[in-house]
């Protein structure tokens, strides 16, 4: 396929290296956000074959794998009530709540529906006209724009049965909060390619100034990747902290501002929950009060219940910051498989943990 | 999440008021939202995500920064070392 293929050339991605390897002299901590990134790099094994200087840690960009346990639990609620029809991106079903899953609920009678788009989770509202369709929207700013034109429809068509989960986190936030925890190493991001197709690179360039960090807007390839490296690399050896974009193919600077008008319309900035994170100010999105009829939080408050819970065992909140490895985890493998998760990012498609468990790699005593 | 694949919008048409298209991606052929790409047109390439155009592909720019790359591919036959036990290697040189 055109834009695809060619950026999986092996000449040039050996040639790619070639150049990482010719690059560098120093030691370098580079995080790549994206859990789509995170896939890639692992499945390819790339983090295996550059420099051994160079260590490459896995950022939060996974939104299934950061979206709270009492947001999960939420839903699987929700879909038990006979009056709601829940439906969500297939990637949410297995991930655990205090004690099932999306799955469990529908196996238990509840009508949980998977979707492609939030469009499709639309058309179910508009022929369930007697029951309530709650669209579970969690992502990044990538998703924001096609979830804000869902609820845009619904109200423009009069679809009032028609509601959204909002789970929406926002990139910027979770990297400074990254750079200004105490145990932080990373010297340089990959930033999302498709986050900053929709929001352009301007709200990072006044974190590339604040931290001194190298920021490089980077696709989804392997090529895209190595480019990515190479570029930050280069910086991080003279001592730039620019923000620069190789995504140049489907990103510019200020974004894609039609996306950002619709977003800007429906939603508005609040402070969010990151599961094994924590609460992170101003760092997701909520439904404005003119669309509150459209909010499943409002439509079903929270019933009073125990406290959500989480495996005990399970490390996700420190890989999610970069601060541990997935197979460091005393659970990697065993306990814990894409079969049966006792954490999120061992079930996503953008989730570490699954990275490594499908790339074969093997649990490893984390080092000293 | 953020997976977003390209295709080739091979025909634009209103549903419910919105802008959408048909867009062919290597054969496979879906309807997707194109209120996000307000200047696109039908042989355009742009990136699909949860089926919306989130971007139009910049062809001339994707060429340019391609050759670029393929340019650099001066170095042939290296033998990149194999790890089977997944331990990273020593650079080379």
């Amino acid at each position: 396929m055109k834009y695809l293929d060619e950026y999986r050339d092996d000449r040039v991605a050996r040639s790619l290296l070639e150049r990482i390897r010719a690059v560098t002299t120093g030691s370098w901590t580079i995080m790549e956000v994206c859990g789509g990134q995170t896939h890639t790099l692992i499945r390819q094994g790339i983090d295996q074959v550059l420099p051994a200087g160079i260590e490459l840690v896995h950022g939060p960009g996974c939104p299934v794998c950061v979206t709270p346990v009492a947001l999960i639990d939420e839903a699987i609620s929700i879909a038990k009530r006979p009056d709601a029809i829940v439906c969500s991106f297939g990637d949410m079903l297995r991930v655990p709540g205090s004690s099932e899953d999306l799955f469990m609920a529908r196996a238990a009678g509840g009508d949980v529906r998977v979707v492609y788009s939030p469009l499709d989770a639309l058309e179910v509202a508009r022929r369930n006209p007697d029951r309530t369709v709650v669209f579970f929207a969690v992502g990044f700013e990538t998703t924001a724009p096609a979830n804000a034109m869902a609820v845009r429809q619904a109200h423009r068509l009069g679809i009032e049965n028609f509601a959204l989960l909002v789970a929406h986190v926002l990139v910027p936030p979770a990297i400074t909060a990254i750079l200004v925890s105490p145990g932080n190493r990373v010297q340089g991001f990959l930033a999302p390619g498709h986050v900053c197709a929709i929001q352009g690179w301007r709200e990072y360039e006044p974190i590339a100034r604040d931290f001194h960090v190298p920021l490089v807007v980077t696709g989804f390839e392997p090529l895209d990747l190595l480019e990515g490296i190479l570029m930050l690399v280069q910086q991080l050896e003279e001592g730039r902290t620019d923000v620069e974009n190789q995504y140049v193919r489907a990103v510019v600077r200020d974004g894609n501002t039609a996306a950002q008008q619709v977003v800007q319309e429906v939603f508005e900035t609040a402070d969010r929950a990151w599961r094994g994170i924590g609460v992170i100010e101003s760092s997701g999105l909520r439904l404005r009060p003119a669309y509150a009829h459209h909010d499943a939080e409002v439509l079903f408050p929270r019933e009073d219940g125990p406290p959500a819970s989480e495996s005990e065992v399970c490390i996700a909140g420190q890989v999610l910051r970069g601060l541990a490895k997935p197979h460091h985890c005393p659970a990697f493998g065993t306990e814990c498989t894409p079969e049966h998760p006792l954490g999120a990012p061992m079930v996503s498609t953008e989730g570490a943990c699954a990275a490594y468990f499908l790339a074969g790699r093997v649990r490893q005593e984390a080092p000293a | 999440m953020c997976l977003g694949v390209p295709g080739k919008v091979i025909e634009i048409f209103d549903r419910d008021g919105i802008r959408m298209g048909t867009v062919d991606f290597g054969g496979i052929r879906r309807d997707a939202c194109l209120e996000y790409a307000p200047e696109v047109e039908v042989g355009h390439f742009v990136v699909i995500h949860v089926g919306f155009a989130i971007s139009v592909v910049d062809e001339a720019e994707a060429a340019r920064s391609y050759a670029l790359l393929a340019e650099m591919d001066n170095l042939e036959n290296i033998d990149l070392p194999q790890d089977p036990d997944g331990v990273r290697p020593e650079a080379i040189g």
